[in-house]
This record gives structure tokens, sequence and C-alpha cells, in this order.
């Protein structure tokens, strides 16, 4: 058997094991939480901390199950080994019934599944995070720091009040935060993804000019990214223009989580994005022909984005 | 060793078919299935409109066992005239196209909506069980209503051969089958999920699957499945062909499920533990054992358990296939 014991790890134990990078722990069966601390983000986004670690790397998913209404997939906001934390935006039924949940009330959580973000020691790492994808990426910066590498991390949201997680990237090290909100209330005027572009064309400027030296404008090395599709597909023709390597988090309808169904397939390629994503190399994005064009339905049937 | 095998007019290159329910949803996923070394595929079961399927969870699983409880979602046929047309074009292994209805009517009425498609095989799904309230029990599991979707599939599916999946849930598949062959049935598929079953979150108190129960896969039902699939062959002396599935994660277990009277093995939820290419995992496994083995034909293997049996059972005793055992 290639799938070992069914066994969501805890605690001391998690911490051990999230060391096995190689060995895919993964629980397939739901087991239920209970909410230890709940944090108000915005107006619609919370984060729900949990006491318990499914050894998740930062990209991966969990199936989140609420008893009796509806099971979804959710990025990992954190997972420390001791405790996993979700962020999550109250838009749909079943966000929205979890947004009522209060401290002790119980939550499955089953995974974690999928890819995640992979990294060198000492890389000069571009964070692109829009809307509640600061959450994962915070996961991503706070783990990336740790192996020497220095991030610039573009935050972007529709205005100030909906910025996420800016206090919690501030804190970490190596760290150049870069806002942009759609009406200027913060930072840069517009999308993340301009504001992206506007570093690169100063870096490969840079480049011309003085070669492969001086600080702040050193080249990156790849770009992450975590957001709506259509933010997405900005940062995939970005970065192939700049011919800086990337690595997009797509995101699709999903039942099982590991493979089996078949639901979260991508045409043409006809990858799982449960299991070869939902952290995918822009060069098999840029052959995802649905991708910034459509996704479908838990029927199988076509939406436009 | 060649792997290939023919039956009702059809060559699989190898005998390991896509399960039905399984990646089955989309022509990309069908040839990525095809390109990890599969045999033939078989499509999500596909109805006569839009069906919606069950909430999630539908899908859980231990390293023991798997429940499901999809609901048998489908987006009716218009999706299935784009998805198996986009994989007709360059059909890279056979396809078997699984169909389901809630009335003897309909199970013919899809197939005929299905037909133009061009499918190598019907394969008409009477026993799902997450839709027994509604539909599943009364078909599968009784002799006559099974024989008269099989009778009213056969009358409008020209060439194309029909296949009739079996439930396991029964206290006869044998009679169940039999009724099918008499009723014009060119082969089955043995078998669908067995249970259902349940599985219960204690903190909660709740059952996991938002349909509360849901059909049993995985390695543990192996044994009901080869004990299925050698029923339905001593029934029909081994005259129609078999797709024999459940369980089956490796090159031991298809060849096991072989003997036991199946042509072609359908491979399911191993795809999650082994790997979407499990097919050509199997391929490799089957192909080693049987060199080992000096088997030299894979269908010298269909229902060789039965032969050894009646072998053994003749009154003047011939030496055995395997020989060593009886030295």
């Amino acid at each position: 058997m290639h799938q070992l014991a069914s066994r969501p790890v805890q605690g001391e134990l998690g911490h051990n094991l999230i060391t096995m990078s190689s060995i895919p722990l993964q629980s397939r069966l739901p087991k239920t939480y209970r909410i230890k601390a709940i944090k108000q983000e915005t107006e619609m986004v919370r984060t729900y901390t949990f006491d318990g670690s499914l050894g998740a790397r930062p990209g991966q998913f969990v199936m989140l199950w609420l008893p009796g209404i509806d099971e979804k997939p959710f990025s990992v906001a954190f997972d420390n080994g001791a405790e996993t934390k979700i962020t999550f935006f109250a838009v749909g039924p079943m966000s929205e019934e979890l947004s009522q949940c209060c401290v002790g009330d119980l939550v499955g959580l089953r995974g974690p599944f999928g890819t995640c973000y992979e990294w060198k020691h000492g890389q000069h790492i571009a964070l692109v995070a829009g809307g509640y994808g600061a959450a994962p990426m915070y996961f991503v910066a706070a783990e990336t720091v740790h192996h020497g590498c220095t991030l610039e991390v573009f935050v972007g949201a529709r205005s100030k009040e909906h910025l996420l997680y800016l206090e919690e990237l501030e804190s970490l090290p190596h760290v150049s935060l870069h806002v942009a909100t759609n009406d200027g209330s913060m930072g840069f005027k517009g999308f993340n993804v301009q504001h992206l572009g506007k570093m690169l064309e100063a870096v490969q400027g840079k480049k011309r000019l003085k070669g492969n030296k001086g600080g702040d404008l050193d080249p990156i090395d790849q770009v992450f990214a975590c957001g709506p599709e259509m933010m997405l597909k900005a940062v995939s023709e970005l970065t192939a223009k700049y011919k800086i390597p990337s690595q997009l988090s797509l995101e699709r309808y999903m039942k099982c989580g590991y493979g089996l169904c078949g639901n979260c397939v991508v045409d043409p390629l006809g990858i799982r994005l449960c299991c070869e994503g939902p952290v995918v190399k822009n060069d098999a994005c840029m052959k995802i022909e649905e991708f910034g064009k459509y996704h479908r339905d838990a029927l199988g049937k076509k939406h436009a984005f | 060793m060649n792997l290939s095998q023919t039956l009702l007019g059809v060559t699989f290159a190898n005998p390991t078919i896509l399960a039905s329910g399984i990646m089955g949803i989309t022509a990309s996923s069908w040839r990525l299935v095809a390109e990890n070394g599969a045999g033939g595929i078989t499509t999500k079961s596909l109805w006569l409109k839009e069906h919606k399927g069950h909430n999630n969870p539908t899908i859980i699983s231990t390293e023991h066992w798997t429940l499901n409880a999809v609901g048998v979602p489908d987006a009716g046929p218009e999706k299935a005239r784009e998805e198996i047309g986009d994989f007709m074009k360059k059909k890279p292994v056979p396809l078997i196209a699984n169909i389901i209805a809630e009335s003897v009517e309909n199970f013919a009425a899809t197939a005929e909506a299905i037909l133009p498609l061009k499918p190598d095989f019907f394969e008409v799904n009477i026993s799902c069980p997450n839709v027994e309230d509604e539909f599943g029990k009364p078909f599968a599991c009784s002799a006559p209503a099974a024989a008269a979707v099989t009778k009213a599939v056969k009358k409008v599916s020209g060439k194309t051969p029909v296949l009739i999946k079996l439930s396991p849930n029964v206290d006869s598949i044998a009679a169940i089958a039999d009724a099918c062959a008499s009723a014009g049935a060119d082969g089955f598929t043995v078998i669908n999920t067995v249970g259902p079953g349940m599985a219960i979150d204690l903190r909660s108190r709740m059952p996991i699957l938002a349909n509360k129960v849901g059909g049993l896969s995985g390695p543990g039902i192996k044994p009901i499945a080869v004990k299925c699939v050698a029923d339905v062959f001593g029934v029909t002396k081994g005259a129609l062909p078999i797709i024999g599935t459940g369980g089956i994660y490796t090159g031991e277990d298809a060849i096991e499920i072989m003997l036991a009277g199946a042509s072609l093995v359908g491979i399911g939820t191993a795809v999650g533990d082994r790997g979407v290419d499990v097919f050509a995992k199997i391929c490799d496994e089957m192909q080693l054992w049987c060199t080992n083995e000096g088997v030299d034909e894979i269908s010298s293997l269909v229902g060789g358990m039965h032969r050894e049996l009646s072998q053994r059972n003749a009154p003047t005793r011939k030496p055995s296939r395997s020989g060593r055992t009886r030295s």
C-alpha cells in the first residue's frame, strides 16, 4: 500500500512528522477539531485556529467539513506543527455558515492535499497576494524567511479595509511590503500585478545599466501568487514576459481532494488540481487552455470567468 | 508478452480499464488515463437529463476502504456529446459509455441519445447504491427488473455490445446475471460498490457522508468481487465476457480476478492510492508474473480457476494445469 494510515497528526507528533516531506502524510477521513480561537480580520474575513496539525506545507489545502452542511477546500493559512489556521471570506452558503461558528464549535478537517510552493535557500522571491490569498502567502513568507530568503510581498485589495495580514507580514524579517489598492486608499493605486510589473521593469532596467548588482533591485528568482484567477493570469503573462519562473495557486471545484473523482481536472492537460495542483508552475499553467477562461461546476458543466 | 484482449469485436491493448466514476468527467481526463497505460476507459454514468449529485463530503477513505456517495451528478447528453466527441477525434483507447436512468424507458432513451457518439460498449448501471431509494435497488436487485432494462437497451443499441453492471448486494448475483443473459446481455461488469456503508464522526456524532451512506470500495472488497465474478462466469458457462472490478490494486489482483472469469479488469479506487499511472504499474506487474510463471497468453488466464476445478473433479484425473500442486 502506498497510502499511509489515515491519521491527522497532532501537536508534537505532527511537528516531528512534517520533516518527512517525501512521505505523503494525508488523512482522507475528516476528523473534527474544536475552534480554539477566532480572529475577525475584516468585515467579511475570519481566521479560525484549530488545536492540531495535519503537517500542511505552504500552498496545500484541506477539506473543511461542517457536519450536516457541506465540505469545501480551503487553503491552509498556517500550520506550525501544533496549530492549524484557516482564513476565509464569507462569500457562499458554506462559508457564510462557517462564519457563524463560535469558539469550541466542531469543524472537520482532512488532508493536507496537493502541491506546495517550492523554493531554494537564499532566493529573492516576489509574493503576489490578492484578497484572501494573503493568508497562504503569509504562511509561505514565514517559512521562506527561515531558509534565508528575501521577499518582496505585493499585497492587493479593493481598498484599505480589505487588506489582510499586513501586520503579520511586516513583523517578519527580510520582507519588503508593497501595498496596492484599487481605489488608492493605501499604497499604490491600481492592481498589485501592475505594481509587480513596475518593479520587474525597474529590475530589468537596472540590469541593463549596471548588471546584476544593487540592493533592493536584485533580480527576482521566482514569483509566487495566490488570489483570483484573473490576477493569476496576469502574473502568468507578466512573469513569462520577463522569463521569471512563477508558481501559481489555482482553484477548481473539488470533491475527494486526492485524485479520484476527476472534478478538478483541467483542459487539455488532464491534470488534477488536487494532486498536480493547486500550486502549478507557470510552464504548466501556460498549457492549461481553460486558465483564465472557464471552470467547471459539480456537474462538470463549464462556466466562464 | 502480449497483454491485449479482444472481446465482442473490440481489441484492448491490455486488460486494465478505468472504472466508471473515477476521473471520468472530461475528455482531457480520459486521455490522461490512457496516457498512463489504461487499455480502455469508462465514462462516469450518463443521464438523459442533467442530474444533481449530493453535497460534500462525497468521498472519504482510509487505507482499508473508500466510501462514496457522489450521487451520480451529470450535466446531461449535451456535455456527453462534447466530451465523448472530443475524445473520439483521436481515440487512444476504446471508450465504454456508462448509462444510468430512473426508469426502464429512460435507460433505452439514454442509450439512444449516446449511440450516435459510437461508444465501443454500453455499460448499463443498474446497480448504483447511492440512488437506491429512488432507482438502483429495483433494477439490480430483482431479476425481472434487470432483465427488463437489458431488453429495453438491447432493443435500441444496434451493434454496440451491452454490458450490464451488477450489484454484489443481492442474494444471488448468478440469478440476476442469468436473467440478464436470457434478455440478451452481451456481457457484464462485476461488481458495483458494496454495502452501502456508513462512517460516523465521534465528536459531532454525525454521519460523515452528506448522504449518510455510501458505496464501499477499495482493497477489502476484492474477495467479494472475485466471488461474484466466479458466480457470473459459472452461471453463463463463460460464454459472456466480464469486466471484473472491485479492490483491484496490483497485477496479482488482476490475475486473480481473471482466473475467476474476468476478461478485462476495472481499476477505480486504486487510482487514489497508487497514482494515475496505476494502469501501467498493474500491466508491468502482470507481465512480470506471467513471465515468471511461464504464461504466454493472457487470455489463457480467463476462467482458469473453473477449468482447474473441473479437471480435478473429472472422473479420470488428468494432470492439472499447474501440475506442481498435485505431484
